[in-house]
């Protein structure tokens, strides 16, 4: 019979079982950043062990970089700290560190791929829980806490219980406007956002075989929306054809084998799965949040539920997000002004959906109560996107272009809502207070979306306001 | 490191499902390099609007701010609690307040693994044992509420109710090994073993 992706991979990871049943899996690429490592390096000097893989070990900063001003020291003082606690790590241990000055920094999610340290086959491992983005290589990787930082460091091994697999299969095309985006959140809002806890999610089918990595990206980076810690599209000739001639891919020979060996480690075609999901993504439309949690959504052209609407267990919910919104239930998403525009983060901030934001703020101009801000995930896209004019494009068009980092999708740095502003945002989650100010609002969507938000100064439907040629899932 | 069996004490009842980590523990608060002092900062946002309200007459203050709950060592709570972040501030942050064991219907899978590394069992019950615990605790805030990890029960004010527990997580904290990665050590050639097997590891 045959295996999936994440059986083969579990397999060739397992070092033994331990006593309480669960495996000792060998990680093979664990990255580190500077919030949820420094207490793990204290619990490591406390009870003196070494780090046992600096050599399977990557930093870097990216939550509490400023996006503005970066000269050191920074003038935040905590973050200060931060980073050079981080440095000081890093420096101790020998563990590679792609720190500000080195032209590779970034949100952590977007440079493991766009140096190749991401391969199909591995287990990955990072203190955040979009870990689940790497994913989109064939690669099983899921977010964990301090204290298994503190394992991976030591052992490069993690105590985990085995996972299910359900296979998700989006069938069909893509309609004009939809984006990898409008996907995730269409599967979350059906599933729920606990309908993942316990598996890992395997995309598939048509639309998603289509997709760039950087669409892939984006739809396993929000695996964990779904309450799946791992997510995972089985890798092909699109995902070797990205990793060609990365600073850390294989080269020559070696990468022939490697793509032999990344190859054999898709699922097989008679695979068994623990559940299997299929969706027409014809019937996919551009989506819009308006709750307080990633399911909480709506099309584009649907009107927001009223508790009446949905089954009992979810009225109270409803009922809580609407009121933290200020939303009324039965009008439309459509209309909804919005303050603050932030395209940015580790769902959505790669050179492609940069070049499909652009695309609608090209010869437009943010409207006059809007603040918009567009962060790029990566130094790499950042100069990316330079050498392409886009920078100068969102700035004809009155948005702020800033420094590499996840800013306003948490908030860490000084990148926030103020009060009650709603900020139409191509991030990841719309928690109460995640974008920074307690009261502070966040509707998710494409960042083609954000972009046409932010001209229009209000929700509207991108697809009104796209130029031909078509999307890219689309092609 | 010692078993985990039984946690008995007052309880916290948290109504709501979906309760996440950033309102567990709002971002700005992870900003420093140790976990200490984290507990003062739980549910702040939450709990400021809460108990804004409730000295506007209007409901009551939030259950961390409502002295009636101190000094509780069971949480209460509904469905997926701790979805999100996987940030380990927001479970050591309750550790550091004192809570001890966490009954509910479902926790995400990453605050369910960051709890049991620091020895704090997340126990699931049904949707109406939750809400009867809560009620009961609502009511008379003394109620001791008792979890046993050797009988699968928790009990209260009179009242029984099954737990379900992953056998794996059972079996760390009855046998004091909740705490990983001493065991994780203990074998260092298999490590090297596997590592060694990886076409990866080696270079192609
Ligand atoms: S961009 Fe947002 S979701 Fe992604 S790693 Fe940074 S803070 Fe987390």
């Amino acid at each position: 019979m045959g295996e999936t992706l994440l059986e083969k991979v579990w397999r060739a990871h397992t070092v033994r079982t331990l006593p309480n049943g669960q495996t000792q899996l060998f990680i093979g690429l664990h990255l580190v950043h500077e919030v949820t490592s420094p207490q793990a390096f204290d619990m490591l000097r406390a009870r003196g062990w070494r780090v046992s893989r600096p050599d399977r070990t990557f930093a870097t900063v990216d939550h509490i970089v400023p996006t503005k001003d970066q000269r050191r020291p920074f003038l935040d003082v905590m973050a200060e700290d931060m980073m050079s606690a981080l440095e000081r790590n890093c420096r101790d241990y020998g563990i590679p560190m792609a720190d500000l000055s080195s032209g590779r920094q970034g949100i952590v999610h977007v440079i493991g791929p766009e140096l190749g340290l991401t391969q199909p086959g591995m287990t990955i491992a990072c203190g955040d829980s979009h870990t689940s983005t790497h994913g989109a290589f064939g690669a099983i990787a899921f977010g964990i806490g301090t204290s298994q930082v503190r394992d991976v460091l030591a052992s490069q091994t993690l105590a985990m219980s085995p996972l299910k697999v359900r296979r998700i299969s989006v069938e069909g095309t893509l309609g004009r406007g939809v984006y990898a985006k409008d996907v995730i959140l269409e599967i979350i809002r059906r599933l729920g956002v606990q309908g993942g806890v316990g598996y890992a999610y395997e995309y598939a089918g048509p639309v998603v075989e289509r997709m760039t990595q950087d669409e892939r990206m984006t739809i396993c980076n929000m695996s964990i929306e779904g309450g799946a810690r791992a997510g995972y599209v089985n890798p092909d000739e699109t995902t070797f054809r990205y990793l060609e001639g990365r600073p850390f891919s294989p080269r020559g020979d070696a990468f022939e084998r490697a793509v032999q060996w990344w190859a054999s480690m898709a699922s097989d075609r008679n695979a068994t799965y623990d559940d299997e999901v299929t969706l027409d993504g014809a019937t996919i439309r551009p989506t819009v949040t308006f709750g307080i949690n990633p399911g909480q959504s709506v099309a584009v052209d649907e009107r927001i539920p009223s508790p009446t609407d949905v089954p009992p267990q979810e009225r109270t919910s409803l009922a809580e997000a609407l009121e933290f919104m200020g939303l009324a239930p039965g009008a439309p998403i459509a209309g909804t002004p919005v303050d603050v525009a932030f395209i940015g983060s580790c769902t959505n901030a790669r050179l492609s959906d940069l070049r499909e934001a652009a695309r609608i703020v090209t010869g437009r101009h943010v409207a006059p109560r809007v603040r918009g801000l567009v962060v790029p995930g990566s130094q790499a896209v950042s100069h990316a996107a330079e050498r392409e004019g886009l920078d100068r494009l969102f700035r004809d068009a009155g948005f702020e272009w800033r420094g590499a980092g996840c800013s306003m999708c948490l908030a860490m740095n000084t990148d926030r809502l103020e009060g009650r502003e709603i900020c139409a945002s191509s991030s990841n989650r719309n928690f109460k207070g995640r974008q920074g100010s307690p009261t502070g609002r966040t509707l998710l969507m494409s960042p083609a979306m954000v972009a046409a938000a932010a001209i229009a100064g209000e929700v509207v439907d991108v697809r009104t306001m796209i130029p031909a040629p078509e999307s890219p899932a689309v092609r | 490191m010692s078993a985990v069996d039984r946690v008995s004490g007052r309880a916290l009842p948290m109504r709501g499902d979906s309760i996440d980590t950033d309102r567990i523990m709002p971002a700005r608060f992870l900003r420093a390099i140790t976990f200490t002092g984290l507990e003062a900062h739980l549910f702040e946002d939450d709990r400021r609007e809460a108990d804004a309200r409730a000295n506007a007459g209007n409901g009551k203050p939030h259950p961390f701010s409502d002295p009636a709950y101190a000094g509780a060592t069971v949480l209460l709570v509904n469905a997926n609690f701790g979805c999100g972040s996987s940030r380990e501030h927001a479970p050591q942050a309750l550790h550091r307040w004192g809570i001890r064991a966490v009954v509910g219907e479902s926790f995400s899978e990453i605050f369910f693994s960051n709890s049991v590394a620091l020895g704090v069992p997340c126990v699931a019950v049904s949707r109406d044992a939750a809400g009867a615990l809560m009620t009961l605790v609502e009511k008379d805030p003394a109620t001791i509420v008792d979890v046993s990890l050797s009988d699968m029960r928790v009990s209260a004010g009179g009242t029984s109710h099954p737990i379900a527990l992953p056998a794996s997580a059972r079996a760390s904290f009855l046998t004091g090994h909740w705490d990983a990665t001493g065991l994780l050590l203990r074998e260092p050639e298999a490590i090297a073993r596997v590592a060694g097997a990886l076409p990866y590891v080696t270079g192609f």
